[in-house]
C-alpha cells in the first residue's frame, strides 16, 4: 500500500470515529438542547487550538455482547488547546456514545489526560454528560472512577481543574466535580445527584423531579455545589475563559498580569457606605470602586449571599475577594458562609493569589438551626483558612467588626499583613445597644427612667468604643485611612509584600475542621 | 508578561445604588439587640423553628414502610416493649418503647409508607 493510500486509510478512519455515537444519537443531543461533545470543546478553546488524543481507543469488554458493540472513542474525547494562549488539558464526556457511560477504557483516557495536566502543569478542564457506570463493565467502571478521584486529590492545589456539568452526572460521578476547584452549571442541563428521583421514590416514597432535587438553580443557590451559574452553554463557556484570566496555570506561578485600568468614575468608593452601621449597601459597589475597570468576577454569586467571594485586579494583578455583604443578613457569618469563604481562601492561598477582606458585619446569625448546624465547628474553617494562609492577606475594617466576627474577618490577630480601618470603622466586642445593656445593667435597672438611661448609655458606649482608634492604639490596625485611599494602598500593600516570606512548620498537613 | 483582557464584563457591572430602589424591600433584623435593616435569604426564611420535644409524642427516626403494628389505641406499654416492625433501607427494624405509658393515639397504618419525622404514637 502506498503512503498516499494510508493517508486516505487514516482520514477514513478518522471521519468514521469523529461521527461519535452517530446521527440519530446527535439528533437526539441536539434535541435535547445540549450541544455535542465536540462542538463543546472547540466553542470553548481558542480557534484551531485544539489536538485530539486516543481518538482511536477501543474498549476491551467482552460480557453481555459487548465484544460487537464498537463504541468511538470510547464515549469521551481527550486532547490539549489554549484559552486566551493559556494551555489547556481538556475531556468531555461524549452522550451520544453508549450515553457517555464510564467504562475502563474511557476512564484510562480521563487519567491519562489528568496525569499529562500534572506533568506540564497546566489546568485541566472536564466536561461531565454521562450516563455514569457503564453497567456491563462491572467493577471496571467503579476502578475508573475511582482512578479519576485519587488523581483529582493529587492534582489539588496544584494545577486548576475545572468541572463543567452538561448533562447528567450521578452517583459516584459527582465525586469528581466535587473535589475539584470549580464547577460551572448550565440552567435545564445540568442535572447532579448521588441518589435520583427513581430511587428516592422507592426507598422514601418522596416524588421530586430531576430539576428540583439536583438540577442548576439548585447546585448554585441551596447546596453550594456549583460556583458559577449560566443560562447557555455559550454563557457558561464564556464565564470559563474569564475565570482562566483571572488564575494561574499552577501553584508555582503568578495569575497573567493585565495593563492596569483606574476603577470607573460612576462608583464613588466615598459615598457607597452609609454613615449608619444599620443601614444596608450593596458590598459589590466597594469592590468595584477599587478594582481595575470596575470589574468584579463573582464566585457562587447565589448562594449564602451574606458573604461575596470572587477575582478582581488592582493594576493588573488578580486578587481575591472575601467581603461581608451587608445587604444580606446584614452580613453576619453563618454555616454557608463561613464554608464559601474558607475554601476560596484556601483556593487563593494554594494559586498565590493576595486576598482582600473587607469587613463590615455585626457578628454570628444566632439560632437554634445555626447551632446544630455545626456553627462552631463550619465557623472555625474561617479561622483556620485565613491562619493557614501564606498569600499576602490585606484587611480593609469598612464600618462594623464586633465581637468574634471581627477576629474571623483575617484580624490583625490571625497574621493579617496589613489591616486598614475608614474612619466609620467600629471595632469592638459587640454592638452598642448589646454592650450597654450589658455593661450598664445596674445602672439602668436602678434609673429613675431606666429607657432614657439607656439611651444615655448606649450614646457614652458608642462615643468611646465604636471608633477604628481604640484598636488603632494597640496597633491592631495600622492605619485609619479615608476611603478613596483604599485602591492606593491596597495597591501599595500588595507591591510591598511582593517578596512575603511567612514559613510554616514542616507537617504533612494540618486537620482543618472539616 | 502583560496581556489584553479579553473577557470584558457586557452586562455585569450595574451602576451603583441600582438596589436602592423602591423594588427592593428590607426587613429588621436583630444581632445582640442592634437591629440592622437588611434583606434575609431563602434558607433564613424557611428555617425550621425550634420546638421543645414532647417525650408523648413519637415520631419516626427512619422512613420506611410500617411492616406490623403490635400496640393497640389504650393499650399500657412499658419501656422496651415491641411497638411496630418499620421496614426502611431493604431492613425489617424491630421499633421498641423508650417509655412507659398508655397508647393514646395511633397515627399510622401498616404497609404505610412514611417519611422520617412523621408523628407515628402519641402516648399519655
Amino acid at each position: 500500500m502506498s503512503l498516499k493510500r494510508k493517508i486516505l486509510e487514516l482520514q477514513k478512519k478518522r471521519e468514521k470515529v469523529l461521527q461519535g455515537g452517530g446521527e440519530k444519537a446527535i439528533e437526539k443531543q441536539v434535541a435535547m438542547g445540549k450541544m455535542t461533545a465536540r462542538e463543546r470543546i472547540i466553542t470553548l478553546l481558542d480557534e484551531n487550538s485544539f489536538h485530539e488524543y486516543d481518538l482511536f481507543v477501543e474498549h476491551e469488554a467482552r460480557d453481555f455482547n459487548m465484544d460487537k458493540k464498537i463504541l468511538h472513542g470510547d464515549g469521551v474525547i481527550i486532547g490539549t488547546g489554549t484559552i486566551f494562549g493559556a494551555p489547556i488539558c481538556i475531556y468531555a464526556q461524549d452522550f451520544t456514545v453508549a450515553g457517555g457511560s464510564l467504562g475502563l477504557m474511557h476512564a484510562r483516557k480521563i487519567t491519562k489526560i489528568m496525569d499529562h495536566a500534572m506533568k506540564m502543569r497546566v489546568p485541566i478542564i472536564g466536561i461531565n454528560d454521562s450516563g455514569g457506570a457503564r453497567i456491563q463493565e462491572g467493577v471496571n467502571s467503579l476502578a475508573g472512577y475511582g482512578e479519576i478521584f485519587y488523581r483529582n486529590t493529587t492534582a489539588s492545589g496544584v494545577i486548576p481543574q475545572i468541572s463543567v456539568i452538561l448533562g447528567p452526572c450521578a452517583g459516584g460521578a459527582v465525586y469528581s466535580p466535587a473535589l475539584t476547584d470549580f464547577v460551572f452549571v448550565v440552567d435545564k442541563i445540568s442535572k447532579m445527584f448521588i441518589t435520583g428521583p427513581e430511587v428516592i421514590k422507592t426507598v422514601l416514597g418522596e416524588e421530586i423531579s430531576m430539576e428540583d432535587l439536583g438540577g442548576a438553580r439548585v447546585h448554585s443557590e441551596i447546596t453550594g455545589n456549583a460556583h458559577f451559574y449560566a443560562e447557555s452553554e455559550i454563557e457558561c463557556f464564556d464565564k470559563i475563559k474569564e475565570l482562566i484570566t483571572y488564575i494561574p496555570w499552577n501553584n508555582g506561578q503568578k495569575a497573567r498580569q493585565f495593563e492596569p485600568k483606574d476603577p470607573k468614575e460612576e462608583f464613588k468608593i466615598d459615598e457607597i457606605v452609609p454613615g449608619n452601621p444599620k443601614e444596608p449597601y450593596d458590598v459589590r459597589d466597594v469592590i468595584r470602586g477599587i478594582t481595575d475597570a470596575s470589574e468584579f468576577f463573582e464566585v457562587q454569586e447565589l448562594w449564602a449571599k451574606n458573604m461575596v467571594i470572587g477575582f478582581g485586579r488592582i493594576n493588573g494583578e488578580t486578587v481575591g475577594f472575601v467581603c461581608n455583604q451587608p445587604l444580606m443578613l446584614a452580613g453576619v457569618l453563618d454555616v454557608d458562609s463561613s464554608d464559601k469563604a474558607a475554601r476560596f481562601i484556601r483556593y487563593c492561598d494554594a494559586f498565590n493569589i493576595p486576598i482582600v477582606t473587607l469587613v463590615d458585619l455585626p457578628g454570628y446569625l444566632p439560632g437554634v438551626d445555626q447551632e446544630h448546624a455545626g456553627v462552631i465547628r463550619h465557623g472555625a474553617k474561617v479561622l483556620y483558612a485565613y491562619s493557614e494562609a501564606t498569600v499576602p492577606k490585606i484587611t480593609v475594617i469598612l464600618r462594623k467588626a464586633y465581637g468574634g466576627g471581627y477576629i474571623a474577618m483575617n484580624s490583625r490577630h490571625l497574621n493579617a499583613d496589613f489591616v486598614f480601618a475608614w474612619p466609620g470603622a467600629e471595632i469592638a466586642v459587640m454592638g452598642p445597644e448589646g454592650a450597654a445593656n450589658i455593661i450598664f445593667r445596674k445602672e439602668i435597672m436602678n434609673a429613675k427612667d431606666p429607657e432614657k438611661m439607656r439611651k444615655q448609655k448606649v450614646k457614652e458606649y458608642k462615643q468611646k468604643f465604636a471608633n477604628p482608634y481604640v484598636a488603632a492604639a494597640k496597633g491592631y490596625v495600622d492605619s485609619v485611612i479615608e476611603p478613596k485611599e483604599t485602591r492606593k494602598l491596597l495597591l501599595h500593600a500588595i507591591d510591598v509584600s511582593k517578596n512575603k516570606v511567612d514559613r510554616k512548620p514542616i507537617k504533612k498537613h494540618g486537620i482543618p475542621p472539616f | 508578561m502583560v496581556a489584553k483582557s479579553k473577557a470584558n464584563n457586557k452586562t455585569k457591572n450595574e451602576s451603583p445604588k441600582e438596589n436602592e430602589g423602591s423594588k427592593v424591600r428590607f426587613n429588621t433584623f436583630v444581632v445582640d439587640g442592634d437591629k440592622y435593616r437588611t434583606q434575609l435569604t431563602e434558607k433564613f426564611k424557611n428555617r425550621k423553628k425550634w420546638e421543645n420535644p414532647d417525650e408523648r409524642k413519637i415520631y419516626s427516626d427512619i422512613p420506611g414502610t410500617v411492616i406490623k403494628i403490635y400496640v393497640q389505641e389504650g393499650q399500657k406499654v412499658k419501656e422496651g416493649d415491641l411497638m411496630m416492625v418499620l421496614e426502611a433501607m431493604k431492613m425489617k427494624n424491630k421499633i421498641l418503647f423508650t417509655s412507659d405509658g398508655v397508647v393514646k393515639k395511633i397515627y399510622v397504618k401498616e404497609s404505610e409508607k412514611i417519611p422520617k419525622g412523621k408523628l407515628i404514637m402519641e402516648l399519655k
